[in-house]
């Protein structure tokens, strides 16, 4: 109290706009801070040429202006276009199962009564209760090839498969397939929830008058459900795509060592080869191969958005 | 003053009672004893309904009446626990909404906000036997007959309130419906357009000869639009009528009360003969004459009911039977008509409506503010009731 009234000026600023203004102005400071600066200096590094010094990579040297050798690399050592494939296929897949599994569970959440809904809800999000290394670790047992798990699946395939294609085990350790089904596990809530927030407000009175003007259920989920759930679709399918593609721990953990993804790639070149600028040109050509896709479909959205609003007012 | 009064009174006694439908050909749709109970709580207890082709039959009442619920059995998205549903000859209880030849304009309109107004009114349509060039037909047909043919490639958040109305209503009359359903259907709009927008619903009635069956709280709108309705209580019908007679003849208290504003009064039967009879009420500090009902016992207690615009106020006192002093204690100017609050000897404050039928002065009212004045009322004018 005492110091507002020794400043006048300021809290007269701060009780109009000021407060506002700061409101706004902490994420703008926040992502400046801890995701432009550092990436700045990501695309900095990448130009860079490596040095067997502290930190190994230095400016100028052979190159005065900029090494662009590591981006030439990217396109000429094929490890790399392998991974980028690799990592965008199992992302994709993993986006796809999260969402075929994804998209009953969140609209079966907004169908339960209130009081179960909670429950459910909670058991969504119960996973990340425990360690995500320690899931991973759970499903390397699941998968093992003593494991009951895989002895149960063996046991089922060799029951419907004939008796000369019996196999002793399921080799799901170190294969593509691992990768995705615990990428999906692991993924699964973040194409749960925002599904589950968008199909909840949904006016249930649509899906009756469609009901009421000739649709059969799956007609009513195909004309009003499904397209009015579009945001969630593409919300849920961002926040898995985006993580599952530059993802490490699971590659690393799980995945083939001959089936190279770009999250162990940045990893190694970082750690083990102790190439910086190599590992900074891979990580920022990841990230325009991210966005890139995203801004063009968010630009030509609005502009599609503005003819039809345009369309509307003529 | 009194002129006008007396003749709108005489109107009424000349009223024929009860005017008993003329019904030749079988009822369209018939609600047999249709009862649904949601666990313990029963919404709609044992309805039947008959309503004819091309009514606007409402079902008024206050909220939780049930009047929504059986709207929604006749819909199919609630299944009757008891009773059936028969349109047109054929029992509806099992059918699912989307074979039933019956459309439902929404509360709150559920128009597909990712569709233009065009493709929200051709939805319906493509489950019908018709070609495109038919079907392209029906939807400008539709949105000329609710005046929407220059919006129909916008969407529902680009038009307003009053025009989303009229595109639900072209939607749900589309398919041609045998029964169009409609919950509230003015309760959203502003009280000028929903004024217009009765007789606009009037009219497209009219011109389609479409059944309507109007969910509604509002007395006024299920009397300019229906009709008959059914004045509904705790999932029970208390009442099946013309607003006329639901409105001048109510057989309740309680559909008394819910329709238009009333002076009840507990009364003691003193005489009945023929075609009137005498009640003594304490609060007016007298006997009143009023139109006799069936099975009237000396000595019952009943009720006396007397609607506001049926008192007239004189300064002297008036000849006639049924005339009683008061002093005004209210007055509230409303334009075409004043409110009188007039308190009577015994205490009891009652309301009465006078329509200013002449242009007069501040200082020239009938009566103005601690007047001394008669209250009179025909003896037809006065309601027996039983319960």
């Amino acid at each position: 109290m005492e110091a507002a009234h020794r400043s006048p000026v300021f809290r007269r600023w701060f009780n109009r706009r000021g407060w506002i203004k700061i409101t706004i102005a902490t994420p703008y400071v926040w992502l400046s801070l801890f995701f432009l600066l550092p990436f700045v200096i990501v695309i900095a590094m990448s130009f860079a040429t490596r040095t067997p010094t502290a930190p190994p990579f230095s400016f100028g040297g052979d190159y005065p202006v900029m090494n662009t050798n590591h981006y030439a690399r990217l396109f000429s050592d094929d490890l790399y276009i392998r991974a980028y494939l690799n990592s965008i296929g199992n992302a994709t897949l993993a986006t796809l199962m999260c969402l075929l599994i994804g998209y009953p569970m969140a609209l079966g959440l907004t169908r339960v009564s209130r009081s179960w809904r909670n429950v459910l809800l909670m058991l969504v999000i119960l996973p990340f209760w425990t360690s995500f290394l320690l899931r991973v670790y759970a499903w390397m047992g699941l998968m093992g090839t003593n494991s009951w798990f895989n002895k149960l699946l063996t046991g089922a395939y060799n029951w419907v498969m004939p008796a000369d294609m019996a196999l002793r085990y399921i080799p799901m350790m170190n294969t593509g397939f691992a990768v995705v089904l615990v990428t999906v596990y692991s993924y699964l809530p973040f194409m749960i929830l925002p599904l589950y927030a968008n199909l909840e407000k949904l006016d249930l009175s649509l899906n009756e008058a469609a009901m009421d003007l000739g649709s059969r259920p799956f007609q009513v989920f195909r004309d009003v459900t499904l397209p009015l759930s579009l945001p969630g679709i593409i919300a849920g399918s961002l926040l898995v795509f985006i993580p599952a593609s530059g993802e490490l721990i699971i590659p690393s953990l799980v995945g083939s060592s001959s089936q190279p993804m770009i999250g162990r790639v940045i990893s190694d070149e970082f750690a083990s080869a102790r190439d910086w600028p190599m590992a900074s040109a891979v990580a920022v050509a990841l990230l325009l191969l991210l966005v890139g896709p995203l801004m063009a479909y968010t630009y030509f959205e609005g502009k599609s958005l503005e003819k039809k609003k345009a369309e509307g007012e003529s | 003053m009194p002129e006008p009064a007396t003749t709108a009174d005489a109107k009424i006694a000349q009223f024929p009672r009860a005017v008993a439908p003329a019904t030749k050909e079988p009822p369209f749709i018939r609600i047999e004893g249709v009862t649904k109970r949601f666990g313990a709580f029963t919404a709609v207890s044992s309805v039947s309904l008959e309503i004819r082709k091309g009514e606007i039959f409402s079902l008024l009442g206050g909220s939780g009446c049930g009047k929504t619920t059986l709207l929604r059995m006749l819909a199919g998205f609630e299944d009757p626990t008891e009773g059936r549903i028969f349109i047109d000859g054929q029992d509806m209880t099992d059918l699912p909404p989307y074979e039933r030849p019956v459309n439902m304009m929404f509360q709150s309109y559920a128009l597909f906000p990712h569709m233009t107004v065009e493709k929200n009114v051709a939805y319906g349509l493509k489950h019908m036997d018709m070609t495109a060039s038919q079907r392209t037909e029906r939807v400008r047909e539709m949105l000329a007959l609710v005046q929407l043919s220059d919006f129909s490639h916008r969407k529902p958040h680009q038009i307003s309130g009053g025009q989303r109305q009229r595109v639900a209503l072209a939607r749900a009359l589309a398919k041609q419906p045998k029964l169009l359903l409609l919950d509230e259907p003015l309760a959203a709009l502003d009280k000028k357009l929903r004024e217009a927008t009765q007789f606009e619903l009037m009219d497209i009635q009219d011109k389609t000869g479409t059944t309507f069956i109007v969910v509604t709280h509002d007395q006024e709108e299920a009397m300019t639009l229906s009709s008959r309705l059914a004045v509904m209580d705790k999932g029970r019908i208390m009442q099946t009528g013309t607003a006329t007679e639901v409105y001048e003849y109510p057989n309740s208290k309680l559909v008394a009360g819910f329709i238009g504003s009333i002076n009840f009064f507990d009364a003691t039967v003193r005489a009945a003969e023929g075609d009137t009879a005498e009640v003594e009420v304490p609060e007016l500090g007298g006997t009143v004459e009023a139109r006799a009902i069936p099975g009237l016992a000396l000595g019952q207690p009943i009720t006396l009911a007397i609607r506001p615009e049926k008192l007239t106020i004189s300064r002297g006192k008036p000849a006639t039977a049924n005339a009683f002093p008061g002093k005004v204690r209210d007055l509230a100017y409303f334009g075409k008509d004043s409110l009188y609050r007039i308190q009577m000897p015994s205490g009891r404050v009652m309301s009465v409506n006078s329509v200013n039928a002449r242009r007069v002065g501040e200082n020239e009212r009938v009566a103005d503010w601690e007047d001394q004045v008669w209250l009179s009322f025909e003896p037809a004018a006065a309601i027996l009731l039983k319960d």
